[in-house]
């Protein structure tokens, strides 16, 4: 939580699907915590796919296979689609996550990392294939996520995009502030909002 | 620009930020229990309290059982998620609809049908189906729980503003089509990632000629595909709605309201940056046969053949058939079911209860067919008691729960088992969301009762 960002070099975890919903990164039945104990989110992270029934681990899900580990979560297309959950974004960043890589994320998903200290990083599908490839033939290859200069890097093949970051959540993120702390500063602007735009039905 | 969407969204900017988000004002804020207690720990962490509790209304409906309300839910766990919204909205004196309370529901169901959501506002909820209340003419999203923290705090929320879409539906449905299948349709067309960006405009004459309820059903499957939030610009069927709910405005103030929401509408000349168009007649009762809503198709028709899915997506499309027990190919109709769902923020209100039971009326559940038959809220269980549905219902072997959001995501005891079929009303058909295993189906109620009466998947237009 709340850890400045800068530089980030790392191995990957590959999950090369399309469309992971959020109830496949946290079930529903998880969602019953009243407190934000991301370990425990975090141990509970694709839990349907990396566990059976029974408690025992699915050897090849990606997260049990040794192989692969790192900060870095490259995932298919439309990733965080469907319930709103933050319990998502916080299982993420539980595990020990803080970049995912992917070509395209659902909307609210996408901000609910952000504000989780978790970055998403948007690529090209064509960026994201060579990863994917460049990740297969050597686990131990690493990504290169530069927050200043809004670039990521595969280093084994050297292809570098930049990615879409706004100024103001990029200040954030290397500065470890949150919305809120923006937000509690601008009471005076609120109040005037509010008496500029006073109605009788509301 | 000069959309309904920019004129609402606009109106809501307390400030932009340069080269960020802007911060928008928000009129109404749901708190359920799932996606609410760390937003109030937050709170506290900070020491601070809501800026406008008198805005915020808080339910429990993830976590409630849907029989006997009236005894402490067995589910420890869940009980304390459902006891700690109560001393949340108590601490800060925010208004809560309790379980029992005759206003409980599902915060979709109930918020329209008290008249707290009205055209013009921006409501937000710790819950993608949010866009369910833009069927009044309001702009509400989905949000996340920092996001639930930021508005309790501030009663604004930072966000990037989406694109626009339109999306029209011209002509005439034809019988037995509902706005379930015009929503299912759409997810089929356009994909589940296809709305991404886009807060949409539903429109046509089809739309148009969808009841409050149809609307509210449409709206609801907005985040479906991707969409931050979609709404109908409000009319003459929305203020009929409206008129005289708990909440709404009454007197001199509900005409002058009425005057202001008459003016919500997308201007003449209003630029859309993506504009999209539909036949009406084109739409069937549809069916989904896959693992997200997207994977739709005519109840008539059958699950596509591999070499139909783009090359990329194959090994999504072999995972998701393989988990429903399901071949490239196969016809749907005939398929057995185990398990039929009425309810959810999508089809739980009075007008499904209403279609549900014109099917089942003289016939008789299936044997081997569990059904679970829930209102959105309290109110739509009274409404079909007043209308002597639950004796039709009864009669052919259905009875009615209590209300809640069930098994639309399996958070209480109502479970599909690993395994087996649910045609089901709601709005998710993930791996897993009814229960661990669970395979889901998901259709119009209509399409779920024709299901209920001949224990497998039937076109309700046979019957």
């Amino acid at each position: 939580m709340k850890k400045a960002f800068d530089i980030i070099e790392s191995t990957c975890v590959p999950l090369p699907l399309a469309n992971v919903d959020t109830d496949q990164i946290i079930p529903a039945r998880f969602l019953k915590a009243t407190t934000r104990d991301e370990s425990f989110f975090g141990e509970n992270l694709f839990r349907d796919w990396r566990f059976r029934p029974d408690g025992t681990p699915v050897k090849d899900f990606v997260l049990n296979d040794p192989r692969y580990g790192g900060e870095i979560l490259v995932a298919g297309r439309n990733f965080g689609s469907g319930s709103s959950r933050e319990h998502a974004a916080w299982a993420i960043a539980g595990y020990g996550f803080r970049v995912v890589i992917s070509s395209f994320f659902a909307d609210i998903h996408r901000n609910n990392e952000l504000n989780n200290f978790v970055l998403p990083v948007t690529v090209s599908e064509p960026f994201l294939e060579e990863l994917f490839a460049s990740i297969a033939a050597d686990p131990s290859m690493k990504v290169r996520v530069d927050v200043p200069n809004q670039t990521v890097t595969n280093l084994a093949t050297g292809r570098s995009e930049v990615f879409e970051l706004n100024s103001y959540k990029k200040y954030c993120l290397m500065h470890a502030l949150d919305d809120i702390d923006y937000l509690l500063s601008r009471k005076g602007s609120i109040e005037a909002y509010e008496k500029g735009h006073e109605v009788c039905w509301k | 620009m000069n959309t309904l969407f920019d004129k609402i969204w606009d109106s809501h900017v307390v400030e932009s930020i340069k080269d960020g988000p802007q911060q928008i004002y928000i009129d109404r804020l749901y708190c359920h229990e799932v996606t609410s207690p760390q937003a109030f720990e937050g709170l506290r962490r900070r020491g601070i309290s809501p800026l406008r509790p008198e805005k915020i209304f808080c339910m429990p409906d993830h976590n409630t059982p849907t029989h006997d309300q009236d005894k402490p839910i067995a589910d420890p766990v869940g009980a304390k998620q459902v006891n700690t919204l109560a001393a949340n909205a108590k601490e800060f004196s925010l208004n809560h609809f309790g379980m029992m309370d005759p206003r409980n529901g599902i915060i979709h169901v109930v918020g329209p049908e008290r008249g707290l959501s009205l055209p013009g506002m921006t409501i937000v909820c710790g819950d993608s189906h949010t866009s369910t209340h833009g069927a009044v003419g309001a702009v509400a999203f989905g949000i996340g729980t920092s996001e639930v923290e930021m508005v309790l705090a501030s009663q604004c929320i930072l966000q990037q503003k989406p694109l626009s879409m339109r999306i029209s539906v011209e002509g005439e449905l034809k019988p037995g089509v509902t706005a379930k299948d015009i929503a299912l349709f759409l997810m089929e067309k356009l994909t589940t990632g296809g709305a991404t960006g886009y807060f949409v405009e539903y429109a046509g004459s089809a739309v148009r000629g969808l009841s409050m309820e149809g609307r509210l059903t449409l709206c609801n499957l907005s985040i479906e595909m991707g969409a931050r939030g979609g709404f109908i610009a409000p009319d003459e069927t929305t203020f009929a709605y409206l008129k005289g709910k708990e909440y709404a405005p009454k007197g001199e103030d509900w005409d002058k309201a009425v005057e202001y929401w008459k003016t919500l509408r997308s201007g003449d000349d209003a630029v859309f940056d993506r504009e999209v168009v539909f036949d009406a007649a084109d739409i069937e009762p549809m069916i989904t046969y896959g693992t997200n809503p997207g994977m739709g198709t005519a109840i008539t028709g059958r699950v596509p053949l591999l070499e139909e899915i783009p090359e990329e997506g194959r090994k999504s499309f072999l995972k998701s058939l393989d988990y429903m027990g399901f071949k490239p190919g196969d016809k749907l109709l005939g398929k057995p079911v185990d398990y039929v769902f009425l309810g959810a923020c999508t089809n739980g209100r009075l007008e499904d209860f209403q279609a549900f039971a014109s099917v089942v009326k003289g016939r008789r559940k299936a044997l081997g067919i569990t059904a679970w038959l829930v209102p959105g809220s309290w109110e739509v269980w009274k409404s079909v008691r007043a209308e002597g549905l639950d004796k039709v219902l009864a009669e052919a072997g259905f009875e009615i729960r209590q209300p809640g959001c069930s098994a639309c995501l399996a958070m209480n005891d109502d479970k599909v088992p690993a395994g087996k079929y649910c045609v089901s009303t709601s709005n998710r058909n993930f791996e897993g969301r009814q229960g661990p295993g669970a395979r889901t189906l998901l259709a119009s109620p209509l399409t779920a009762a024709a299901a209920a009466v001949t224990g497998v998947i039937t076109d309700p237009r046979e019957l």
